[in-house]
């Protein structure tokens, strides 16, 4: 009686898990100056602001198909990024911010993204990566960054996606975290 | 450590457990957070830091990283309580700069919220000092913002920030000063910093009606605004004239606790120049009819501790002072009841007039203000009614705490000075509370005021001495039995009967602890030298011998060599009845520098180097360090020591800089400095624009002069000072190099130059003068940037010339000047006359030869009695030449007549350990 009674709560509250109150817990980490910052409020507010390196981090609430994300978007200067472990814990998903054109640092950004998914905090939580400022001359597409980041060998038992964006034009976010919705919600 | 604060706590205990919480800091990591159950526990965590528990660096970090995840939450309470503990944990977990962005988004000016002033004022805690500076465009608009606790925020946060990085927080001396003319405030803003403006209002009384604000931000402004202009009197001056003046503009402060904070500005503006003394005071004066109580209290206070305040200047402040003390609130009778017990230290004759209040307050049941009341009857009364205040007095010495008990004593200490024919009165209380209960502190006082009345009033002697015998039978304290012993050694022997003390110090030897027993043994051995009976030498040295035998090494040595002194009186007159002490300072020094130099440590230690002062002056230096309740005994008693006390600290002061001077590598190889000028000569007027002094270190084989240069002008700032120095032609110095100051403006205060020349022949004392030029590049300061600006132009400014002479060869030491003079009768020895057309009296001469000489006047000859016929005797040692490795003893007979027509004859006898010092000391007249 009590068994059953249980997981008919327990039914109508992953109904209602997507309700007004309930969010989602987004870690967004990348190297400095990957747009991490400016996705962000892009996302919140859909305002480019200007912005100065984040020492630290910004928490906010973004609400996306009437779903509440809280975006933690963490600094990611080297001085910062020992500290991200910090807030793994209660991780629903991973967006991981790229620059692609700044190629010179595709192996660093490579190595922190997969020294990252190698915590057991993370374990299959989905990683969106963003392969941001698509925008700029010389840029890998997302496919390119793709290739160079190596995923489709090693991630077996996680979601990933490897997404072309522009944050400050906003192509590509949302095509993004439509992704995000679906990949949670399975 | 924590335990027993749980036994305390009791119930509460477990509430308030370290690890308890560090386990339930949990919550912080949950998802969704609850705001309330956060809020609970952060209250938990501050309580704790409050109480005064330690949490190490992992601990604090773990809670740390904790808090910061509470950001997510937009809840003000929850945020508010966030910026409170991120404050508390700032200075002790790692990383806190991981808050930087989360805090730099609250403060943004577009953001209404309640917690904008928290933020700003944990930023202040975080920041480092590269990062000021990126928040300066903020800071600038925050201090000048409407809302009264914003701009509160932000100007206590500069004044934090002030010592991380003073040259950015300078530049904002405008808004704050905008700060402090703010008038208006909006009511949004109040409203929202109700919770801050509620204690700055706490002691305002009337100002909520007038305006919805406490106005507190002008107290926070004017103490940025003092932070910034400190070190620039001007300002400060300027600033107080200007808030202060009883013009159309007054009122301009508005909150009493800046006006308090004015009155200490302009008492300290008065305290440094006299100039503006009179209108200060006037300012002052006014302020005691101001409508707050607090800003009436702080300028009668400043007022009568105003220096040298004449009785002239207090009618007034008493006036209100007395009205104070029927008010019915305890904090205001209090204040002015202490403010006047200070004052009656002073001037107990301005005090006298209100002592019919003074007896209301003495069954005050506020015990506090009861002591002070009658501490200060103690010090207004007449001999009549003493008797009767000591009667009241020893009622409620039960009832009262140590630190008033000790205020009692040093009251009592100072009256037994003033009515000496009240001694016994006084001692027996003395000597009653001495046998109360009470700590180190409270007994201390009261065995110094005994120790005073043993100094100062001969007829209580033998009593005294009595009470204090019975005082150490039954003492806690070694240290107090210490010096009661060692005085014991030096009063006893004087008394009429002193063999009775011996029984009370033996006692001592076979009762107490090893450092008790052997300050006894020492005193037991001066009865032994000092009294003139050979039984009581031989009962000494029994109990001495007997003394060999015991335990402690110290104990058995001095009394092994007191045995030797006894039976040798030669030995007597070094060890037991020498006058004179080492100066303690310049002896301390010496061994720190020996000791610190290896290639010293192949010969001794030389003692003879190190200048000797008397008893006397040392101990008149130990009692000017002391508290000043003993200046009350300062007009009474005559103070003949003052010129070798004078001697005493310009030895101190020679030892700071020999530290300084070790700073600079170019003087390294130099060596050790032999000798510093003891006072800096001023080469300039105080009020010139830029202030120059001098002061001259002899080396070994150089002679360095240190130039303390400093720029009054604050719109300027100096680069590449250096002094220009031409020596007289006969000097027999060649100049080597100039250390000169990089930058100099108003702000820092006080720059060094240093000239260095070789001594062309070291085995003699090169003299001369020099004439001083100050040379350097002059910058103007770009009033926006605050910046010098680029181009500056060469300047020179010409200062009155500096003497190098024999003076600065030789340093005051004491000796005892007959023997020693007998005992240089075979050595170098020169006598000359001279007529001293200058000195139009003895006294003058006196003074001018100890001037230029710089040795010590001895036995009191600095004064002349005989207007005709005077001898002064002066001593010194020079320092080394070439050819010696120690300072060398130079005395010098003055002996010196006067007649009105033809002014001062001197003859002038030398004697010297060798013939260039005495040669020395006669080329210098």
């Amino acid at each position: 009686m009590g068994l059953s009674l249980s997981r008919i709560y327990g039914s109508l509250s992953s109904l209602a898990f997507w309700g007004k109150d309930k969010e989602v817990r987004i870690l967004m980490v990348g190297l400095d100056s990957a747009g991490k910052t400016t996705i962000l409020y892009r996302l919140q507010i859909g305002e480019v602001v200007s912005t100065i390196p984040t020492i630290g981090f910004n928490v906010e609430t973004v609400s996306y198909k009437n779903i509440n994300f809280q975006v933690w978007d963490l600094g990611g200067q080297s001085s910062i990024r020992p500290y991200w472990r910090c807030y793994y814990a209660n991780t629903q998903a991973i967006i991981y911010v790229i620059d692609s054109s700044d190629v010179s640092r595709l192996p660093t950004s490579r190595s922190e993204l997969l020294t990252m998914l190698s915590e057991d905090e993370l374990k299959s939580v989905p990683v969106l990566v963003f392969a941001n400022k698509q925008d700029v001359e010389g840029a890998l597409s997302p496919g390119e960054i793709s290739d160079k980041l190596g995923l489709a060998g090693q991630e077996k038992g996680r979601e990933w996606s490897v997404r072309g964006s522009c944050a400050t034009k906003g192509e590509g976010l949302e095509e993004g975290l439509d992704w995000l919705v679906n990949t949670i919600q399975k | 450590m924590s335990f027993k604060k749980d036994e305390e706590a009791g119930g509460m205990s477990f509430y308030h457990d370290k690890s308890t919480i560090l386990q339930e800091a949990r919550v912080f990591n949950e998802s969704p957070i609850s705001p309330r159950k956060c809020r609970a526990l952060l209250t938990r965590i501050v309580y704790l830091l409050y109480v005064g528990e330690t949490f190490s660096t992992q601990e604090a970090t773990t809670l740390f990283f904790g808090v910061t995840k509470l950001f997510q939450h937009k809840d003000a309470a929850l945020r508010q309580m966030v910026y409170l503990v991120i404050k508390e944990l700032s200075t002790i977990a790692e990383d806190v700069i991981m808050v930087t962005s989360s805090i730099m988004k609250d403060m943004q000016p577009n953001l209404e919220v309640v917690y904008r002033p928290n933020a700003i004022r944990a930023l202040a805690r975080i920041i480092d000092a590269q990062s000021v500076q990126s928040v300066e465009r903020f800071f600038k608009s925050a201090l000048v913002d409407r809302s009264s606790s914003i701009s509160s925020a932000s100007l206590v946060s500069s004044y934090h920030l002030f010592p991380l990085s003073p040259s950015i927080i300078k530049r904002w001396s405008n808004e704050a000063q905008e700060a402090v003319n703010a008038k208006s405030v909006s009511s949004f803003a109040s409203s929202a910093s109700s919770y801050l403006s509620g204690g700055g209002s706490g002691g305002s009384g009337g100002y909520q009606a007038v305006a919805s604000s406490s106005y507190i931000m002008q107290y926070h402004a004017l103490g940025l605004l003092y932070l910034i202009r400190e070190k620039d009197r001007m300002a400060i001056t300027k600033m107080v004239q200007q808030l202060g003046s009883n013009g159309k503009s007054n009122n301009i402060i508005k909150n009493p606790m800046a006006m308090c904070m004015l009155i200490r500005f302009a008492r300290k503006v008065m305290d440094e120049d006299p100039n503006v003394r009179k209108q200060m005071h006037e300012y002052l004066e006014s302020l005691l009819r101001h409508k707050s109580e607090m800003v009436n209290i702080e300028a009668a206070r400043a007022i009568c501790e105003m220096r040298d305040v004449q009785p002239g200047d207090l009618y007034r402040t008493v006036a209100v002072l007395q009205l104070f003390m029927n008010s019915p609130k305890p904090v205001i009778k209090f204040a002015a009841v202490k403010t006047l017990n200070k004052l009656a230290q002073i001037l107990p004759q301005s005090v006298a007039t209100v002592n019919v209040e003074l007896e209301n307050l003495i069954t005050d049941s506020n015990r506090s203000i009861a002591t002070y009341a009658i501490t200060t009857l103690l010090k207004t009364g007449n001999e009549a009614s003493v008797d009767r205040l000591m009667k009241q007095i020893s009622s409620f010495m039960a009832d009262i705490t140590d630190e008033f008990k000790i205020i009692v004593v040093d009251a009592i200490r100072s009256l037994c000075l003033k009515f000496p024919g009240k001694q016994a009165i006084m001692l027996s209380f003395l000597s009653g509370v001495l046998r109360d209960e009470g700590g180190y502190d409270f007994k201390h006082a009261v065995v110094e005021a005994i120790f005073d009345m043993i100094k100062f009033i001969k007829d209580c002697r033998e009593t005294a001495l009595a009470h204090l015998c019975e005082f150490i039978e039954d003492c806690e304290f070694t240290k107090l039995s210490v010096r009661i012993l060692h005085l014991l050694g030096i009063e006893g022997p004087k008394t009429r009967n002193p063999t009775k003390f011996i029984r009370y110090i033996y006692n001592r030897v076979v009762l107490e602890n090893a450092v008790v027993r052997a300050a006894a043994v020492s005193s037991l051995a001066k009865f032994g030298v000092c009294i003139d009976d050979k039984a009581v030498m031989k009962s000494v040295n029994v109990l001495l011998r007997r003394c060999l035998d015991d335990v402690d090494d110290e104990v058995r040595d001095r009394a092994a060599m007191y045995i030797k002194v006894l039976e040798e009186k030669s030995l007597a007159d070094v060890f037991v009845r020498e006058e004179a002490t080492f100066s303690l300072g310049q002896l301390e020094e010496q061994l720190v520098s020996y000791v610190k130099d290896e290639t010293k440590h192949s010969s001794a230690f030389d003692v003879s180097s190190i200048p000797r002062v008397s008893k006397e002056a040392a101990a008149a230096e130990i009692a000017q360090a002391r508290s000043s309740a003993l200046d009350i005994a300062g007009p009474s008693t005559p103070k003949p020591e003052s010129s070798a006390q004078a001697s005493t600290s310009a030895e101190a002061q020679s030892s700071s800089y020999a530290s300084q001077l070790a700073a600079i590598p170019e003087l390294e190889s130099y060596g050790p400095v032999l000798r510093s000028s003891s006072k800096p000569v001023e080469l300039t007027e105080s009020e010139t624009e830029y202030v120059v002094s001098a002061v001259k270190h002899i080396f070994k084989e150089h002679v360095v002069f240190q130039f303390n240069v400093s720029n009054t002008i604050p719109d300027t700032v100096l680069e590449q000072v250096a002094v220009i120095m031409n020596p007289s032609p006969d000097s027999g110095l060649t100049e080597d190099f100039i250390v000169p100051i990089q930058s100099l403006s108003a702000a820092s205060g006080t720059g060094v130059v240093y000239v260095s020349f070789t001594r062309d022949d070291p085995s003699t004392y090169a003299a001369g003068t020099f004439s001083c030029t100050l040379k350097f590049i002059s910058k103007e300061i770009d009033p926006n940037s605050g910046e010098p600006e680029e181009e500056g132009y060469d300047d020179e400014y010409q200062v009155e010339e500096l003497d190098l002479g024999a003076g600065d060869y030789i340093t005051p030491t004491y000796v005892t000047f007959s023997s020693e003079w007998d005992k240089l009768a075979e050595s170098a020895s020169l006598t000359e006359t001279f007529a001293l057309s200058s000195s139009e009296s003895l006294k003058d001469a006196c003074k001018s030869l100890i001037e230029v000489l710089n040795m010590l006047p001895l036995g009191g000859t600095e004064t002349p009695t005989s207007n005709s016929v005077h001898t002064l005797n002066l001593s010194g040692l020079v320092i080394p030449t070439n050819g010696n490795d120690k300072s060398s003893k130079v005395l010098a007979r003055c002996r010196m007549t006067y007649s009105p027509g033809s002014g001062v004859t001197l003859e002038l006898s030398v004697r010297a350990e060798n013939e260039q010092g005495a040669r020395l000391v006669m080329a210098a007249i």
